[in-house]
């Protein structure tokens, strides 16, 4: 048995980084996820690592992109405006096929909004944020624990597919503390002398480049290439968590902080003996159409909630496909669903 | 020429191909800059004999196939971002040797930041500049560097003081820094200019091996296609109206 | 158990450890926990608070709206808070700061000479752990008095773990000075 600490998130998420091996952090201040950048520039010198505070969000993510290319690990953390700034780079990233770490500690929006968490960022997460067409894979933790939990993983997975992997968490979600153990570092060993640059001694030169100008078709098969390889993420790396599904009537979707406020519903919905239940996804890309649809085929009706306007929910209405309706509880500028609203609504589908 | 033991003619070749630049026909077009840079890059770094230990970062713009021509590990840098990747490998891999090379538009427009930030921080690196006063790649836009009335794609009327203000000097901006080791202006338009490049860009590469901090070269370049005018006019060009507001020589050498 | 808990004072009279040390006095103790600062702009101009959950199940939202318990050292934080707390809700108030207590005759108030305490303990400074004490003793059911004096070490920087004994008095004084538990 570890012993518990007890951390805030956004430091945990800055902890586990550092036990997956990464030494490399570049980053812009933005609230609120300043911690994060302030754990690194404490904790990487102890371990002969780097913390850099770039001139800007365009910067970091490129500092990250050099670094990559030389075979590091390596990691940028930033919140909702500052994640709109990094997209350009994502799509590089993407191109050229480097491994990544990006956290968006997300906050209110659109425009400077405030900084409060939200999850208003969903959409530009799974959907692409960057221009052509390329895929990340996004994690959503709900717990100070996960965070730490999926940092590690998010590593693996980014080096495992060459692609950049993002942690979707929320400013509640950063800012909180709670008890913790640490997690272990992965055991994967990720050869990267194939393709990363340090000089081509006593080897062909390696390019790190999305650039495909001839022939005419190699920026297809370069296309080509990268949707096999997210086709194979999409087999493999859905990851998802079922509660009191069993027997339940009604299922609730949520992901990250949200899903927490939904389980709270659902322990005071089974105390009235309504029958509830919770789906959330854990990727949210790869989404888990195929375990939403099997998870819902005998339930009476769905019940979607965010800390949004209604992004996620096109999502479960695409695995769902007509089947079971679907409802939809948002909040958006920071707003929390109350446990009380979702126990309302699901009473009044009874009713 | 000589005879061998077979009275056979041989070349004796006192001019060749560096060996760290590719037998490739490059891209660039006839009178251009681009290409001499390259050359003389390449020959320094077979000098040095440093090519197993480079690492390349091309642009967006005329230089983004540097890597293409150089026989060297090369990496791409989103438009103005070379001195971010730059100091993300340099950060990574201290002993290699990190070479960013931009033209205008790249370096002092979009990645002016970058640019000042990373000369500021002293990384390690040396920075080639290509200032050919317009944007090539692109057709030939106005440039921060476009001289005061040059017409462009993008100043048909010539560059205007009141639009677009006056042309910005990367060496003079720099100098106002008190981390970089070395900066200094040179051109490709003379062979005695071409010789004085070579000669920076060595000083360049040499601090960086010693670990003195960062470098910066900007080089002056022809673009007849840009400029609309024959190779030779091209030239004529540089010494007439580049020269005369872009001071040759060097501001700083530590 | 499921307490709602909002620390509230002066930026500088440790309001973000007040909270830390009782949630990891809890956790100590196998209780779920969390807590969360109020960040960002909200912090400058002085007032602080952190919002605390200590309960036997899984919390759902670290986010406090209508506290359970609410903790102010001083007077902005009581007008701030008082409406806010649930109805049969316990106030713990600075009465060294505050002159006159809460407007409510729903809730419980308590006042708690916290600066007068801290510097017979040693040190202004410990005023917050004063009013620990006193919540401590208030409900029972939180953390226990050892629990919370042990988790001290794990709570403090390094820099103030010399602090600790005075602390730890403060927190024994105010424990004391509260005459009987509610709960």
């Amino acid at each position: 048995m570890s012993k518990k600490i007890f951390m805030r998130g956004n430091e945990a998420l800055a902890e586990a980084a550092i036990i997956a091996g990464c030494r490399y952090f570049f980053g812009y201040p933005i609230t609120p996820q300043n911690e994060v950048p302030a754990y690194f520039a404490m904790r990487l010198p102890q371990v002969k690592g780097t913390f850099l505070q770039a001139e800007s969000e365009l910067a970091a993510i490129n500092m990250v992109f050099g670094a990559s290319a030389a075979g590091a690990r390596v990691m940028t953390s930033s919140s909702s405006p500052g994640i709109s700034l990094k997209q350009e780079g994502i799509s590089y990233l993407a191109g050229a096929e480097l491994p990544a770490v990006i956290a968006n500690i997300m906050r209110g929006g659109p425009g400077l909004g405030n900084i409060a968490g939200a999850q208003g960022d969903y959409f530009q997460a799974t959907k692409g944020g960057g221009h052509g067409d390329y895929r990340i894979i996004v994690l959503a933790p709900y717990s100070v624990q996960e965070l730490a939990d999926l940092t590690v993983l998010a590593f693996d997975l980014a080096d495992t597919y060459r692609m950049v992997c993002m942690i979707l968490g929320d400013g509640y979600l950063g800012q909180m503390s709670e008890p913790l153990v640490l997690p272990k570092p992965s055991s994967k060993h990720f050869d990267k002398s194939g393709w990363a640059l340090n000089g081509a001694k006593g080897r062909e030169p390696h390019i790190i480049r999305s650039l495909r100008l001839n022939p005419e078709h190699a920026l297809e098969d370069l296309n080509v290439k990268l949707q096999k390889k997210y086709q194979t993420v999409a087999q493999n790396e859905i990851r998802y968590e079922e509660y009191k599904t069993d027997d339940a009537e009604y299922l609730l979707v949520g992901f990250g902080i949200c899903s927490r406020i939904i389980k709270a519903a659902i322990n005071g919905l089974r105390d009235k003996g309504v029958k509830a239940g919770l789906f959330r996804p854990v990727t949210l890309w790869p989404y888990p159409y195929q375990a939403l649809q099997n998870c819902a085929k005998n339930v009476k009706k769905v019940l979607v909630v965010e800390m949004n306007a209604g992004q996620m929910v096109e999502d479960v209405r695409l695995a769902l496909n007509g089947a079971v309706p679907v409802d939809f509880i948002g909040r958006m500028g920071g707003m929390i669903p109350e446990v009380e609203d979702i126990i309302e609504r699901i009473e009044s589908y009874a009713a | 020429m000589q005879l061998n033991t077979k009275n056979q003619l041989q070349e004796n070749l006192i001019f060749t191909r560096p060996s760290s630049l590719n037998a490739r026909p490059h891209h660039f077009c006839p009178g251009c800059g681009h290409g001499i840079v390259h050359r003389l890059l390449a020959e320094l770094i077979d000098e040095f004999d440093i090519r197993q230990n480079i690492i390349l970062v091309a642009p967006v713009g005329c230089g983004v196939l540097a890597y293409f021509y150089i026989n060297v590990d090369g990496c791409e840098a989103a438009h103005g971002r070379v001195p971010a990747v730059a100091t993300g490998l340099k950060r990574v891999h201290p002993d290699n040797i990190v070479i960013g090379y931009q033209g205008d538009g790249d370096l002092l427009a979009i990645g002016i930041a970058e640019t000042i930030h990373a000369a500021n921080r002293g990384e390690n690196i040396t920075i080639i500049f290509i200032n050919n006063a317009l944007y090539g790649m692109t057709g030939g836009q106005m440039a921060p560097t476009s001289l005061v009335g040059q017409k462009t794609k993008t100043s048909p009327y010539g560059r205007s003081v009141e639009e677009a203000g006056y042309p910005l000097k990367a060496c003079e901006l720099l100098a106002t820094l008190a981390a970089p080791v070395f900066i200094e202006r040179t051109s490709v338009h003379s062979i005695k200019q071409i010789i004085k490049t070579k000669k920076a860009i060595k000083k360049g590469l040499s601090n960086q091996i010693k670990g003195k901090g960062y470098s910066f070269i900007e080089v002056l370049s022809m673009c007849p296609t840009g400029w609309g005018m024959k190779p030779q006019a091209a030239v004529e060009w540089i010494e007439t109206h580049m020269v005369p507001y872009y001071a040759l020589g060097n501001l700083r050498d530590r | 158990m499921n307490e709602k808990i909002i620390f509230a004072g002066f930026g500088g009279q440790g309001i973000i450890l007040a909270g830390k040390l009782v949630c990891i006095a809890a956790m100590n103790e196998g209780k779920y926990v969390s807590h969360i600062p109020s960040y960002g702009a909200e912090m400058r101009g002085g007032t602080a608070n952190c919002a605390v959950v200590i309960a036997t199940e899984e919390i759902p939202s670290p986010m406090v709206f209508n506290p359970t318990v609410c903790v102010a050292l001083n007077l902005p934080s009581l007008k701030k808070f008082e409406s806010r707390l649930s109805a049969g809700g316990v106030l713990i108030y600075n009465s060294s700061l505050i002159e006159n207590g809460p407007q409510r005759n729903d809730i419980v108030a308590i006042p708690v000479k916290a600066n007068e305490l801290a510097e017979q303990a040693g040190s202004y400074k410990a005023a917050n752990m004063v009013a620990i004490g006193a919540l401590l003793k208030a409900n029972m059911q939180i953390a226990s008095l050892q629990a919370v004096k042990d988790a001290l070490s794990q709570a403090v920087s390094k820099r103030n773990l010399s602090f600790n004994d005075i602390n730890k008095k403060a927190l024994t004084l105010g424990f004391e000075s509260v005459k009987t538990a509610l709960h």
